[in-house]
């Protein structure tokens, strides 16, 4: 019996839980949007409407259809990749999530981008430089970091970069296929306010991983062949302390996509999050739950393809679910 | 390529791109704080819609001018019967869709059967009640005929809701919304902005401006760092507290002006203990309405004694029915029977002036043994709540439609208030002409709800706008929603 | 842990110290504010720090530094019982993972995978909209954000000690599975927990910052340091003051706590610092 074996085991294994867990999870959405109160037809039509011109509006909107009918079409329809119709806006949910993933998805990978680009070279100085001042300066920096409501500093960097500096738009976004320069400029402020907290974990996370490994014997070794210590970290280490940081990435991801929110508020951004929220604000239910099954899929997907790939890396945790 | 060529290049680059910058900009970027779920103001009530298309992308047979007087829209003129039931009005000819299909009669009666019919989802249907029949005489001429005479039949023409809409395109103008207006509608970046241009085989005279963008931006603060920025060119409505931020900025000009709503802290009079006069009479003299003022609109909210709007001709000043008095009201609830207070709730819609005014009022309501419980909420679910189905003791809301004196006559309104003279006197009010007694009938109807206490009458909300100091032509007040964008120019 | 071991780690120390001295300064408010912090005084709104008013007034003339009291207080209560959740659901979670193993430990991480799924915005979203915004929907959406954190935690824990020798002892000496993951797995990793707890307590002070700011958080009249920083986010270029308060407050507390929980994670053992992964979610 060979390794393919268990290899493919644990994939089944993985891919099935990944398809209960979204299945559940489609459950819980639906149940818990229906048992919101508030009318989404009085809603739109506001304190003068009359009883019959709501009756009527529940009516075109297909409120008036039992649950589990209305569970099983939802599923159904999402299989074949129909999400159905937005309540308020009478478009196509799929059609909606795709425009806002056009805002969502590039501000999440900038501001990754920016986080890798920044924290881990700060990881990695800290790491050379351990107990010495340039050490301790970095980590208060990246304390500073973490620390910061990131609603604040997106305030606070639109009033340097966009109303005094005027080098930046204070927010907005420019569809990218009408001016793409325009949209990357629109997306740089939020994108370091995003980054900011992210660069400080990456960067704490990449010096904690660095010091353990190079406590371990084959850096001694290394060492003890002559290589200096910032040789050795950059030869050995840095390569093994990148399962840690890899791991860190994809919850980072997973969180970017929807923990954007306050900052598309600050930068006034059409992302998911905000959709979401507009949303439920205006009772449009199936819009809701389609744009957060969507954000389930990424999350789960998204800790799936780490595990996956630790699995790959470190076979020795394919014996247990991880 | 040598160095001397580029900066020669580069030059002619700058001076290329500065050349349209020197001639007169005839773009606008508004930044507006809610978008509209929807573009079509037949099917929706929120204020929103308005302010993006009402006059701007649709028109009706009458429009509604700045200081709210009825003009000639659509219809260039109109005759009226002498019993006041029916109107006939003559169309302007030459009037085409943003589509191109011509405009005419048909039109008309399509969009009134459209408003009027059984599966309508019109937000203010009931204000067209009174239409019995919509008549096309010829393809210019049109009929209307009313069950009862109405005195604000023309200025409900002239609402967003009665807009008139084409059979082609009607069910779509929630997303692509065709109408007749000055300004055709380009595009909906949603989440993000609405561009309208200029509409060229426009009817009527044709706007300064060629091109308009709402930009909807929800955050105070990020909407001022959008101003100082020059991200956008003005905003319709401005949070108060932060116009101390452009007031003295020559940048800037501030436009202060009047809206239609009446901020009232609104009483289930249905309930105990507001069922008691002594009560109500003891909350309004607990009420300090210069502090809320102050408070919640930072002094720009103009004080109310009853439900009417205090720059309207028939406005009575009953500020003074019941003064700021801690003693008064302390007696006065002793003698209803409450010597130690009482305790209640109070639900706030998501809205500043709404929530600040809670918090101030809880604090003067305590002064007098009022225990108020602050409840929040959002809209959805205070409409269900609070209006729907009248569970609530308190609430506070801005009662924006204008001359809306008519809802202390329905006792099934949420706040349940039931007075048989008041429902008489609107009656005859509904069905008199006469200006100086209709001006002594609603007098008397203000009268008789502010010593009733009906509700806490607190303030008129302000219109306050930031625009760039070079743009002009822009609306102070708000007689209707909207942000008309015909008379809007740059000066320079 | 001795005094001894405290100053060998001064960052600790000092860490420890200050959120100490920041949750004292909140539960004195309970019995003590310079001014009652429901009282409003519109006439005197925007006073700046002055012999009276320490830290000045706010926009409805209250004391700011009995708001600062109070808001902390929230601040630390509401992240404080999101951790008390996470730990009460999900440590027995990660336990019985371990202590029984199977169907069992599928389950249970099939569990932590769906929660985790739920972002914890959308949860206080949804919350929020089924019973209304207020402190207690900001403990649930961080709460329920808490639990896989420490599910998987504790698990990871106990993964190593369950292989131990001295468990498999107690198991062939008859003990259950209940018993061995409450003699055996538990105490073990307390310590690893209290340090993602400190952890997790300053990401719930941020999350509860950023709730109250999209208005899911605090409502008033109560006020917490996030609330404050909502207020005064739009007065901020006329009233700078009255958003450093909360906001240095905020930071300062959070560093505190991150300070204590990886100062903590050096002092208690060495070896764990691997082990608990700061989430890099608020």
């Amino acid at each position: 019996m060979g390794g393919g074996f268990h290899m493919t085991l644990f994939l089944v294994r993985r891919m099935a839980g990944f398809a209960a867990t979204l299945f559940v999870a489609a459950l819980v959405i639906f149940l818990l949007l229906d048992l919101l109160p508030g009318d989404p037809a009085r809603f739109i039509l506001g304190i003068n409407a009359t009883p019959e011109a709501v009756a009527a509006l529940r009516t075109q909107m297909g409120l008036d259809a039992p649950a589990h009918e209305r569970f099983l079409a939802w599923v159904g329809g999402m299989l074949v990749g129909d999400f159905g119709l937005s309540t308020t806006q009478r478009l196509p949910v799929a059609e909606l999530i795709a425009e806002r993933m056009a805002v969502t998805l590039p501000l999440s990978l900038i501001a990754m981008v920016v986080s890798v680009v920044v924290g881990l070279p700060i990881g990695i100085l800290a790491a050379m430089r351990r107990g010495k001042a340039t050490d301790t300066a970095l980590m208060v920096l990246a304390q500073t970091g973490v620390a910061i409501p990131n609603f604040w500093f997106g305030m606070l960097l639109t009033l340097v970069f966009a109303v005094t500096l005027r080098w930046l738009p204070t927010g907005g976004f420019i569809p990218w296929d009408e001016d793409a320069g325009a949209a990357m400029r629109g997306m740089t402020l939020p994108g370091l306010a995003l980054a900011l907290p992210q660069a400080s974990i990456l960067a704490r996370v990449m010096r904690t991983a660095l010091v353990d490994v190079t406590e371990q014997d084959f850096i001694r070794t290394a060492r003890a062949k002559g290589m200096t210590k910032s040789e050795a970290i950059w030869r050995h280490g840095v390569r093994n302390a990148l399962l840690p940081v890899l791991t860190i990435l994809g919850l980072q991801f997973a969180f970017l996509i929807a923990g954007t929110i306050i900052v598309e508020n600050v930068f006034y951004l059409p992302g998911l999050g905000r959709l979401i929220f507009t949303a439920i604000s205006e009772r449009d239910l199936v819009l809701v739950r389609g744009a957060t099954i969507v954000l389930v899929v990424v999350t789960t997907a998204t800790m799936l393809v780490v595990d996956l790939a630790y699995a790959f890396v470190d076979p020795r945790l394919k014996g247990r679910d991880a | 390529m040598t160095a001397r060529n580029t900066l020669a290049l580069t030059v002619a680059g700058l001076l290329l791109m500065a050349g349209p910058a020197l001639a007169q900009p005839t773009e606008i970027r508004i930044g507006v704080a809610l978008e509209p779920p929807t573009l079509d103001p037949t099917a929706g009530a929120a204020e929103a819609i308005d302010v993006v298309v009402y006059q701007n992308v649709f028109e009706g047979l009458v429009r509604i001018d700045q200081t709210g007087a009825v003009q000639p829209g659509l219809a260039k003129s109109w005759t009226i019967s002498e019993d006041g039931l029916t109107y006939r009005f003559a169309l302007n000819e030459g009037v085409t869709f943003h589509d191109g299909t011509a405009f005419d009669a048909e039109d008309v009666k399509f969009s009134f059967d459209r408003l009027l019919a059984e599966d309508s989802v019109n937000a203010q249907k009931a204000l067209y009640a009174p239409i019995s029949a919509v008549t096309v005489i010829d393809p210019m001429t049109v009929e209307f005929t009313l069950s009862r005479p109405d005195g604000l039949f023309l200025f409900n023409l002239g609402r967003g809701d009665a807009v008139i809409v084409a059979p082609e395109s009607a069910a779509n103008n929630g997303a692509e919304p065709i109408g007749t207006g000055p300004f055709a509608f380009i595009q909906w970046d949603r989440g993000s902005r609405v561009v309208l241009e200029q509409y060229g085989p426009y009817w009527g005279e044709a706007p300064a401006l060629t091109r308009a963008s709402f930009v909807f931006i929800s955050d105070t603060a990020t909407l001022t760092n959008a101003l100082l920025a020059g991200d956008v060119d003005g905003t319709n409505n401005f949070a108060a507290e932060a116009l101390a931020v452009f007031e003295n900025n020559p940048q800037f000009k501030v436009l202060v002006g009047s809206t239609e709503g009446e901020t009232i802290l609104s009483t289930n009079n249905r309930k105990e203990p507001f069922t008691d006069l002594k009560v109500r009479q003891a909350m309004a003299h607990a009420l300090d309405r210069q502090e809320i003022i102050e408070g919640a609109t930072y002094g720009y909210g103009v004080p109310i004694g009853t439900h009417f709007a205090p720059h309207h001709p028939y406005y009575l000043d009953l500020t003074d029915t019941y003064p700021h008095d801690v003693e008064a009201a302390k007696t006065l609830l002793a003698e209803a029977g409450y010597t130690d207070g009482f305790s209640a709730t109070l639900k706030l819609p998501p809205v500043a002036y709404a929530r600040l005014s809670g918090q101030i009022i809880a604090s003067q309501f305590a002064e007098v043994g009022i225990e108020l419980e602050l409840i929040n909420m959002e809209w959805a679910q205070w409409l269900e709540d609070v209006f729907a189905n009248k569970d609530f003791d308190l609430t506070i809301i801005s009662h924006v439609e204008p001359f809306d004196i008519g809802i202390y006559a329905n006792p099934d309104y949420y706040f349940g208030y039931d007075n048989a003279q008041v429902q008489a006197l609107n009656e005859t009010l509904n069905a008199t002409t006469d200006e100086a007694d209709r001006l002594a009938l609603a007098q008397e109807i203000q009268t008789i709800i502010a010593r009733d206490a009906v509700n806490g009458y607190l303030f008129e909300l302000a219109q306050t706008g930031v625009w760039n100091a070079k743009l002009d032509g822009m609306w102070q007040n708000a007689p209707v929603e909207g942000v008309v964008l015909r008379d809007i120019y740059w000066v320079e | 842990m001795n005094w001894q071991q405290l100053g060998r780690h001064p960052s600790l120390a000092i860490g420890l110290m200050a959120a100490t001295l920041f949750a004292l300064l909140g539960l004195v408010s309970l019995w003590w504010t310079p001014f009652p912090i429901e009282q409003i005084s519109i006439a005197r709104r925007f006073l700046g720090p002055a012999t009276e008013h320490w830290l000045g007034t706010d926009h409805l003339g209250r004391d700011m530094f009995s708001l600062v009291m109070r808001g902390t207080l929230t601040s630390f209560v509401v992240a404080g019982l999101g951790v008390i959740i996470g730990i009460g659901v999900g440590v027995p979670l990660g336990l019985a993972a371990v202590a029984w193993g199977g169907m069992v430990e599928w389950l249970v991480l099939r569990l932590s995978d769906i929660t985790f799924a739920f972002p914890a915005v959308i949860v206080a979203i949804l919350i929020a909209a089924l019973f209304g915004p207020g402190e207690i929907n900001a403990v649930i959406a961080i709460g329920i954000f808490n639990i896989p954190v420490f599910a998987r935690v504790a698990r990871g824990g106990a993964l190593a000690i369950a292989t131990q020798d001295y468990v498999a002892a107690a198991r062939l000496a008859g003990l259950g599975n209940a018993a061995i993951a409450a003699r055996h797995l538990l105490p073990n990793i307390m310590s690893l927990l209290i340090v993602q707890g400190t952890i997790q307590l300053s990401l719930g002070i941020l999350a509860e910052a950023g709730l109250s700011y999209i208005g899911l958080g605090t409502q008033p009249p109560a006020t917490s340091l996030g609330l404050m920083l909502r207020d005064a986010q739009s007065l901020f270029l006329i009233h700078p003051w009255l958003s450093v308060v909360p906001g240095l407050t905020i930071v300062l507390i959070v560093i505190a706590l991150n300070i204590s929980g990886d100062g903590l994670r050096d002092a208690i053992d060495p070896r764990l610092r691997h082990e608990g992964l700061n989430h890099g979610a608020g």
